[in-house]
């Protein structure tokens, strides 16, 4: 407890001379089962992506051939109307569930961010909006893998 | 000593492209120690949230998937000059991080 | 044209190319001819690249690769360690005085005349040298020059102040030129247990594959230093020419020796006239 308070303390030290947004709210929000699953179908099923649609409206932009598998840029845009959630996988990665952004208000569907992966794989997003799901995905090639020496 | 998060407010009109780059492991817990080849634990930020003038607009969790020294770009609508954006971040040791821009 | 033929020209070319480097050594070792034998060369074999993407190393061949340097580059996740460098390069000695007083234009623009043959001393200076002599000036311990975390960081911070600066590398004298040849000899020398030399991979071989790495051409190489690999390791440029001696599983000399002093001399002047950048991202 105490080590722990202390990590705390000095991250918030870390940051003096800024304001510090709410942070209480943070910890229950990580659904830990979903990013522990190791199959990518129970992934999906941990989030509750089932009836799956193929769309042409998302746009995913991921390279080709990843220079190194351990900074992969990613970039999503949605374009299905209502988009409240995208979900990240990296088909082969040990835990495939890469990330969620849920956009709450006043933000396009929109976001950039960089990933690992561990070996040459499917990069799949879902687009859940009107409790309907959404996906598409495409193949990247990663000849450095990204997730452990 | 951690360094702060870095952070970047382009504004277009009522757009505003918001980077930001956090200095952390973003451990995966299957990297070994090159000396000991003791397992290096895993130590990730798990949640993050951004808000517009105290207002959530974005929620995000990540995983030990996401690249060390995360870098996240999103788009804000309704942004004003004046306006502020607040980053707060937890990780899986419960510590946390943030930090703040004004849009100009 | 058939594809035998094809094949046969672009054979001889670069044999004609190779006698010409090796064997005509002796008779034209003026480094401006070397420099334009390099060009020539390679701007036969990547007719499509213009010379200033040479920079970015085998990147340059492709739009992929070019698209993930340039999305990493807007926001690179080894910002930390430059800010490291610049607090180191800020910092003033016990005596008061700054790293920005021992150069000209307080360090701004200076990088792209490192190397320089220093006449009295009969050696080749690299810039790292120079933040090393001013340390020692100033009464200051050296730093290691294989160490990333003190002078791998300092040049990390300490070369993008003359980011946008051409390479001018001057070989002017009877002793400079012997330090040249130096090092142009070690890049034409196989070693290792492979068995290779620095032309094999990045002048006869250059735009090939070798396993996964599309190999680079010796112009654009040093320009761009220190580099990041993967965004998060650090390596100056003669931590890169151990990692290479290694990879031929030869034994590495050390950051700072005269060998590699002499063989940056020679590979920086083959490099004169293109733009200096410093702590970019490789894979």
């Amino acid at each position: 407890m105490q080590a722990t308070r202390r990590k705390i303390i000095t991250f918030i030290g870390a940051v003096a001379g800024m304001a510090l947004a709410p942070i209480n709210l943070l910890a229950a929000q990580w659904n830990a089962k979903a990013f522990d699953e190791t199959r990518f179908a129970d992934s999906l099923k941990s989030v509750g992506a089932l009836d799956l649609i193929e769309s042409g409206q998302i746009q995913l932009k991921t390279p080709e051939i990843a220079e190194n598998g351990a900074i992969v840029p990613i970039q999503v845009i949605s374009e299905i109307p209502n988009t409240e959630k995208v979900f990240v996988f990296a088909e082969k990665n040990p835990q495939p569930l890469v990330a969620i952004f849920t956009f709450v208000k006043n933000v396009e569907p929109f976001f950039a961010t960089r990933i690992k992966m561990g070996e040459s794989a499917k990069v799949h997003v879902v687009v859940r909006a009107d409790g309907r799901h959404y996906t598409t995905s495409r193949d990247v090639k990663v000849t450095i893998g990204g997730c452990g020496e | 000593m951690a360094d702060p998060m870095r952070i970047r407010v382009v504004r277009n009109g009522d757009i505003a492209d918001v980077k930001m780059l956090i200095f952390h492991p973003m451990e995966t817990g299957y990297r070994t120690h090159a000396a000991t080849g003791e397992i290096v634990p895993k130590h990730f930020i798990q949640t993050l949230q951004a808000t517009h003038n105290g207002s959530t607009v974005l929620e995000v969790e990540w995983s030990r998937s996401v690249s060390r020294n995360p870098f996240l770009h999103f788009r804000l609508l309704g942004a004003k000059a004046g306006d502020k954006i607040a980053i707060a971040w937890q990780d899986n040791f419960g510590a946390t991080g943030g930090g703040e821009a004004t849009i100009k | 044209m058939n594809p035998i033929a094809q094949h046969a020209s672009l054979l001889q070319r670069l044999l004609l190319a190779l006698l010409i480097l090796l064997f005509g050594a002796p008779l034209f070792a003026s480094p401006e001819q070397d420099r334009a034998a390099f060009l020539a060369f390679f701007s036969e074999q990547f007719r499509d690249v213009p010379l200033q993407q040479y920079v970015h190393g085998s990147m340059m061949l492709s739009e992929d690769a070019l698209s993930q340097y340039r999305s990493i580059m807007d926001f690179p996740p080894f910002q930390g360690d430059i800010d490291k460098g610049r607090r180191l390069w800020e910092k003033p000695f016990a005596n008061g005085a700054t790293f920005a007083d021992c150069f000209d234009n307080g360090g701004r623009n200076v990088a792209g005349r490192y190397p320089y043959y220093d006449e009295a001393g009969d050696r080749v200076v690299t810039f790292e040298m120079g933040l090393n002599a001013c340390l020692k000036t100033n009464g200051e311990a050296q730093l290691d020059y294989g160490d990333r975390s003190t002078m791998g960081v300092l040049t990390a911070y300490a070369r993008t102040l003359s980011d946008g600066m051409a390479m001018n590398i001057k070989v002017d004298s009877e002793g400079a030129r012997k330090k040249y040849q130096a090092g142009r000899e070690f890049y034409f020398r196989r070693i290792g247990q492979h068995n290779l030399a620095c032309a094999s991979c990045h002048y006869t071989h250059a735009g090939h594959y070798f396993r996964d790495e599309l190999l680079s051409p010796t112009i654009g190489q040093p320009v761009n230093y220190p580099v990041f690999r993967g965004g998060e390791f650090l390596f100056t440029l003669h931590m890169r020419y151990q990692r290479c001696m290694e990879a031929l599983r030869a034994v590495p000399f050390a950051a700072g020796s005269e060998e590699f002093n002499n063989l940056e001399y020679f590979h920086s002047y083959l490099n004169n006239g293109l733009p200096l950048k410093a702590s970019v991202y490789r894979r």
